[in-house]
């Protein structure tokens, strides 16, 4: 596996126990279709919270979080649906999309937890 | 996360308006968001700021940003936004006590590598900071010398963004930012941007820069010397007819040198028409000299009168305001053209419309006009021109537009004899102008209780009233007027120029011998 990927995979598992420890119940993990891929779909009491989570080895290439623009928004809104068209389980009020970046600072890394970008 | 506050000054037309920039930065996806009417100069604020900020080695706020331009109703253009954005955005990320921005005005467009670039509109801008209370203005370096011309008010030139907020960061309030990085006056490059940028092609710039051209140099035509002479000491119109290589554009671009510099009010004036349209010249703050603005005969209305996209910028007769505009060959200018200088003209102003709002200018200048007396421009005799071509081609100036002249003077080809003797009694310019002077001077004491300052600007009503020459001297005006050789605006007209004549000559009213060659002056061309 690239480092990359690597440097991906390990920011997912963190993110994951992450809103676990806050108390969301994680639904999916990459989640794939046609239109691409939601990194984690999480329920946060009736709302259903859709995850793009960034990682990044450092601050050189500016935030993991400025990394994420409107058009990467566009999608996850739109993968959302998709998503929900899928769901057989209880219903939703609402949904919502986090975003989650990671960066990485020796070897730990750095959490910042955007909620409701749009 | 707090609200930073800071002021800026935006231009429209000549006037500057006070503009208040917050910057707000939450929780959020990191992004800069700049609202309040602007335009694409300022929305490319955004990477400017951006990268001046991080590379004066501060750090970029990883968070929502938020800069409103205030009021948001009025349209705002340029770059000299950047360094208030940049300020602002510092003092809301903590980097900058916001206390120490509230009050000062920051004006300056920023490099990428954290300079401080000259702006056009310094002049006005600060005037108006200074009107609005302002004590101090941070202005670029490049502009400190056009900044300082303004009164009351202290400038700060500073050449960087890092020495700027070290300076603000900084217990020592009263001392002045030092030159900073990129040395007290940045670099040559760093002249205020040219004309050529600003889509006004069409429009000459004048040279002030250069000495003028001296009259001596225009032997053969006495007359014209003397008419410009006449021209240069009452403010009236002029209009040249004669065959081309005569001398009528020598002759134009030797007017600025016989007249009187600029009063102070006057070259502030002139000075903030010319550092909005980006024609000042470097290293000359303050233009003191009247300008010569000569465009050339494509240039459109908008060049003229003034115009662009957007917020309308000065044209070419508000470049020469305080001066002189010279069209030569008149005729070939398009009609539109020449006619929409009758406004200005009249009333020393002029008001261009657009959609995103009316913009008056000042445009106060003194008209000469080069025409050759046929579309040929054959040597007289060579001209195979029909008297129809020659009519028609002159009638393209209009019968209004011809109204506003007072003195027509026919510029005739003049003999290698004539070119000779002549020589010896072509004055040098400063002769002439210290004539001019001692006229206007005479002029400025007879109108003094009066708003007017030279005689072209006396209504008709003055004319008829306190001004009226005596009825021997108005005598052959009188007779022309009775057999139809003139019409009652033509008698104005003369009038003015006839208590020229009387500064001219020292004399406390014009006689008969004045509005005699007067009347001639004006039959000149018509005649």
């Amino acid at each position: 596996m690239a480092a990359k990927d690597k440097l991906g995979k390990d920011g997912e598992q963190l993110a994951v126990e992450y809103l676990q420890a806050g108390g969301m119940q994680v639904l999916d993990r990459n989640w794939r279709c046609r239109e691409g891929e939601i990194d984690v779909v999480a329920r946060d009491g009736g709302t259903l919270v859709i995850v793009e989570v960034k990682t990044r080895s450092g601050h050189s290439h500016g935030s993991a979080l400025e990394a994420v623009d409107r058009g990467k928004l566009a999608r996850l809104r739109a993968l959302a649906g998709r998503w929900l068209s899928e769901w057989q389980g209880e219903r939703f009020d609402s949904v919502r999309i986090d975003v989650i970046g990671l960066e990485k600072v020796g070897r730990t890394f750095a959490i910042r937890h955007e909620r409701g970008v749009i | 996360m707090a609200v930073a506050r800071t002021r800026c000054v935006a231009i429209v037309g000549v006037s500057g308006h006070v503009i208040e920039v917050e910057c707000h930065i939450s929780n959020g996806l990191p992004g800069l968001h700049l609202i309040g009417l602007l335009d694409t100069a300022l929305n490319e604020a955004r990477d400017r700021v951006r990268s001046a900020v991080m590379n004066s080695k501060y750090g970029w706020p990883d968070s929502r940003i938020t800069i409103s331009l205030f009021p948001a109703s009025l349209p705002k253009r340029g770059s000299q936004f950047d360094l208030a954005i940049a300020v602002s955005l510092l003092g809301a990320a903590n980097v900058i006590p916001i206390e120490r921005i509230a009050e000062p005005f920051f004006l300056g467009e920023l490099g990428l590598d954290g300079r401080l670039r000259p702006v056009r509109g310094i002049l006005p801008a600060v005037a108006a900071a200074g009107d609005a209370g302002a004590t101090k203005v941070v202005v670029p370096a490049a502009n400190a010398e056009e900044a300082a011309l303004v009164p009351g008010v202290t400038v700060l030139p500073v050449g960087d963004l890092r020495t700027l907020v070290e300076w603000l960061r900084g217990p020592d309030h009263d001392r002045v930012p030092p030159p900073g990085l990129f040395g007290p006056s940045a670099d040559p490059d760093d002249a205020p941007p040219a004309a050529a940028q600003n889509g006004q092609a069409t429009a000459s710039v004048p040279d002030l820069a250069r000495p003028a051209p001296d009259l001596r140099d225009v032997a053969g035509q006495p007359l014209a010397r003397k008419a410009l002479e006449v021209c240069a000491a009452g403010g009236h119109n002029l209009w040249m007819l004669g065959p081309p290589g005569t001398g009528k554009t020598m002759l134009a671009e030797r007017l600025p040198s016989l007249l009187p510099p600029l009063s102070l009010d006057h070259a502030l004036e002139v000075t903030a028409i010319h550092s909005i349209a980006g024609t000042l010249p470097a290293g000359r703050p303050l233009l003191d000299r009247a300008p010569f603005v000569n465009p050339h005969h494509t240039a459109t209305v908008a060049a003229i009168v003034g115009g662009g996209t957007g917020v309308p910028r000065p044209g070419a007769v508000s470049l020469a305001h305080r001066g002189v505009l010279f069209l030569d060959e008149a005729p070939e200018f398009p009609m539109a053209v020449l006619d929409s200088l009758r406004q200005p003209l009249e009333s020393g102003t002029v008001t261009v419309a657009r959609a995103s709002g009316s913009v008056t200018f000042p445009a106060r200048f003194m008209l000469v006009m080069a025409a050759n007396p046929c579309p040929c421009a054959e040597a007289s005799d060579a001209c195979q021109c029909t008297p129809t071509i020659r009519r028609r081609y002159l009638a393209r100036l209009s019968g209004p537009l011809l109204d506003r002249i007072d003195v027509k003077v026919a510029v005739a080809r003049s003999t290698r004899t004539e070119l000779l003797a002549d020589r010896r009694f072509a004055e040098p310019s400063a002769v002439v102008a210290e004539r001019v002077l001692a006229a206007r001077e005479r002029a400025a004491k007879r109108l003094a209780p009066t708003p007017w300052r030279v005689n072209s600007e006396l209504p008709a009503s003055a004319l008829h009233g306190e001004f009226r020459p005596s009825p021997a001297a108005m005598k052959p005006l009188t007779t022309c007027l009775d057999n139809g050789a003139l019409s009652a605006r033509g008698l104005d007209r003369i009038v003015r120029v006839a208590w020229t004549l009387a500064d001219l000559a020292a004399k406390d009213q014009p006689e008969v011998e004045e509005t005699s060659a007067a009347l001639a002056m004006w039959l000149g061309v018509g005649a």
